[in-house]
């Protein structure tokens, strides 16, 4: 998955448009209304070239909410709820795939005597 | 420890103020981000997948408890917890607030660390061997060079805007374990016949999309010259290496272009010129920096104290101390690594608590200092040997003591598709898995020393083309697919590894890797015979032939 922001722009299916927010990089969502949500469930979700790039440039108008925007694939399931389309956003929707560390030390490493 | 003068600290301070005002102009917009990001860039703050990631040098990968506690104090306060050992000496910090970066940064300042020179198209936080100024094996303490070097390099504005950026490693040590061979630079301190003191100079290695094995272009460099011969090669570098294509901007593609040779030959001719000038550095400025490192004070220790040979009936520490500790210049005192790969854990990870703990055992048994090594553990490199049974149980108190050191679960891997906005591929997952199906120490050990290297893309932060085993994540259709090469080597015999043959899915890696570990152990001459040795021995046809043909 070359980063995505150095891809030609292909429509073939549901696509949002994501950033991550300027302050403290989060990750955001292009809503229908011109802002920016951490809810995917928020997502403005269009289906054609055009549409996506009328997201993307109404994204990339103001630089100080939300940087990076490109067009993201995503799922729609069938209650209509909005999904991820790839594993790159499954990870920056759900989190890393492992458990991140704990600030606990772990039990002892050591092999039993 | 390297002790810093005022210079350093004032300077350190009003870079972090720059930073605050850069970061307020920001927010408030009166900076674009194509203003700010290459400002960003130059103080080690990158933009993830969900955050904003500090990357802080450690050079040549030393670093005193207080700057260790300091480290975990951002973890806890700014971050979540936790803190990323790379490959090039540094820490990372993954979900710091750009909002909270320039207070992170100016507590750092204070202990005289910060992100100046680890990232950007500058000369690199050069790095060099963990075991500096304590194995025997070394001719000098190699940090001395690199803290030349730093001096020199930091901001020399010939230097900030190189076509690409540039790394430089040293060891001063016939052993290598700063991997200089895959660097733009590699210099290899030795002695002549009349035992003066000089580096081979190595040239145009790296890893990345197009790797290469550093060549030498000069077998010995008396060390008075190495920062005009260093400035003859940059002044080649930035007058000839391409900037039209960032794909072909590093040193090693115009070695590769023009030939070590004719790239020799351009130094050469450039150094003639400046090699008797100003950078010609006098025995005054040698003592001088040299005498800032200052050594611990060592005591007269016996080399096989009481303590350790009754320690040693202890079958578990028996197995920690033949793995996890080596012979120290100083009779009486040893140098101990920490391995940072708990099995099933990220490599190269540790917690803020497991970082105080660190650095409480720095103060209590190693003169308050702790190393930091390219294979992502953590290094006491002065202990006396009799107190290392009281380490041991403390180490193993804060999860410090898994006896992995050089096995198969002593991965490096980058932080890939977990972490990385430019990643294929999940790395840190796959290394998991892997040890977690050699989690058992004798059967590893049965192994014996094996390197695996993971990246999660081409760029090969995870070392993979120099991993014993290499494995590198691309992507087929939108999955995650791994190339597995054999045989690539990151020491003093570098070598890349050569492809084994087709990529294969997430899950299937775990199993080919044991495959390749059982093809291994059948096809050894003797149980002496070291994984490396196996494939260079016989080629990867014959692990080929046994692994494909069970998948
Ligand atoms: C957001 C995180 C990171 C980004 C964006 C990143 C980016 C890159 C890129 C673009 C390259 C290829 C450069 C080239 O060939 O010119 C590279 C190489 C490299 N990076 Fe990273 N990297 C990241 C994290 C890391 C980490 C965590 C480590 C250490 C574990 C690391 C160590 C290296 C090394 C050793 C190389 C290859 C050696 C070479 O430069 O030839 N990087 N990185
Ligand atoms: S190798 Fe690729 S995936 Fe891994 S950290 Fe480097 S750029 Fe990211």
């Amino acid at each position: 998955m070359a980063a995505p922001q150095q891809q030609k722009l292909k429509v073939n299916g549901p696509v949002a448009v994501t950033a991550n927010r300027l302050a403290d990089g989060a990750v955001v969502w292009r809503t229908a209304a011109g802002g920016w949500s951490t809810a995917l469930g928020d997502a403005a979700v269009v289906t054609t070239a055009p549409e996506a790039i009328a997201l993307l440039e109404g994204a990339h108008k103001r630089d100080t909410d939300a940087v990076g925007a490109y067009v993201a694939p995503v799922v729609l399931g069938e209650d209509g709820a909005i999904l991820p389309g790839n594993l790159r956003e499954r990870i920056r929707v759900n989190g890393v795939t492992f458990e991140l560390p704990a600030s606990e030390p772990p039990a002892s490493t050591l092999p039993a005597a | 420890m390297y002790v810093y003068d005022e210079f350093d600290r004032a300077f350190l301070a009003e870079r972090v103020a720059d930073f605050r005002d850069q970061v307020e102009r920001r927010l408030s917009g009166a900076l674009t981000e194509d203003e700010f990001k290459p400002l960003r860039l130059m103080n080690g703050v990158y933009l993830q997948l969900h955050a904003y990631m500090l990357r802080i040098a450690i050079p040549y990968g030393t670093l005193s408890s207080d700057q260790l506690r300091r480290m975990a104090h951002v973890a806890r306060v700014y971050d979540r917890g936790y803190g990323h050992f790379t490959t090039r000496q540094n820490i990372q910090f993954n979900w710091i607030k750009l909002e909270d970066l320039p207070q992170a940064m100016a507590d750092l300042g204070e202990v005289g660390v910060h992100g100046i020179q680890t990232s950007g198209n500058c000369i690199r936080n050069v790095t060099t061997d963990q075991w500096a100024g304590a194995t025997p094996e070394e001719f000098d303490d190699p940090r001395i060079w690199a803290e030349i070097l730093r001096q020199y390099s930091t901001f020399h504005p010939e230097f900030t805007y190189l076509p690409r950026k540039f790394k430089i490693a040293i060891t001063a040590a016939p052993k290598d374990r700063a991997a200089t061979k895959v660097h733009d630079v590699g210099l290899r301190l030795h002695r002549n016949e009349d035992g003066e003191l000089g580096f081979e100079v190595l040239v145009g290695g790296g890893l990345g999309r197009t790797p290469f094995v550093g060549k030498s272009i000069r077998p010995f460099l008396p060390v008075r010259h190495v920062l005009s011969y260093i400035e003859a090669i940059m002044r080649v570098y930035n007058q000839f290496g391409r900037r039209d294509n960032i794909y072909k901007a590093r040193i090693k593609i115009l070695v590769h272009e023009i030939g070590a040779e004719a790239f020799a030959e351009a130094v050469e001719a450039e150094w003639a010129n400046i090699r008797d000038g100003a950078l010609q550095l006098t025995d005054e400025i040698i003592d001088d920096i040299r005498a800032r490192f200052l050594y611990p004070d060592f005591a007269a220790l016996e080399d096989e104290p009481a303590e350790l040979t009754a320690a040693l009936e202890d079958p578990r520490f028996a197995t920690w101390y033949r793995n996890s500790v080596h012979k120290h210049k100083v009779p009486g005192y040893s140098i101990v690594t920490i391995s940072l790969k708990p099995v099933g854990a990220p490599p190269g990870d540790a917690t803020a608590d497991q970082m105080d703990a660190v650095a409480d055992l720095a103060d209590a048994y190693a003169f308050h200092e702790i190393r930091v090594g390219h294979e992502q553990n953590l290094c006491l490199p002065n202990v006396a040997t009799r107190d290392l049974p009281e380490l041991w149980r403390r180490l193993d108190a804060a999860g410090l003591a898994t006896p992995n050191v050089n096995h198969i679960s002593d991965i490096i891997a980058c932080p890939g598709l977990d972490y990385c906005a430019l990643a294929n591929a999940r790395a840190i997952p796959v290394a998991q898995e892997i040890s977690k199906r050699f989690a058992d120490l004798d059967r590893s050990r049965g192994i014996g020393r094996l390197h695996v290297n993971i990246s999660g893309c081409i760029n090969a932060c995870g070392h993979h083309h120099v991993g014993h085993i290499g494995i590198l994540g691309v992507e087929k259709n939108g999955q995650e697919f791994y190339q597995i090469t054999l045989g690539g080597r990151a020491d003093e015999h570098a070598q890349l590894g050569t492809l084994l043959g087709p990529a294969v899915s997430y899950d299937q890696v775990p199993g080919l890797i044991e495959d390749i570990v059982d093809a291994y152990l059948e096809l050894r001459s003797s149980p002496k015979e070291l994984f490396i040795d196996t494939v260079h021995r016989l080629g990867v046809e014959p692990f080929k032939e046994r692994v494909y043909a069970t998948h």
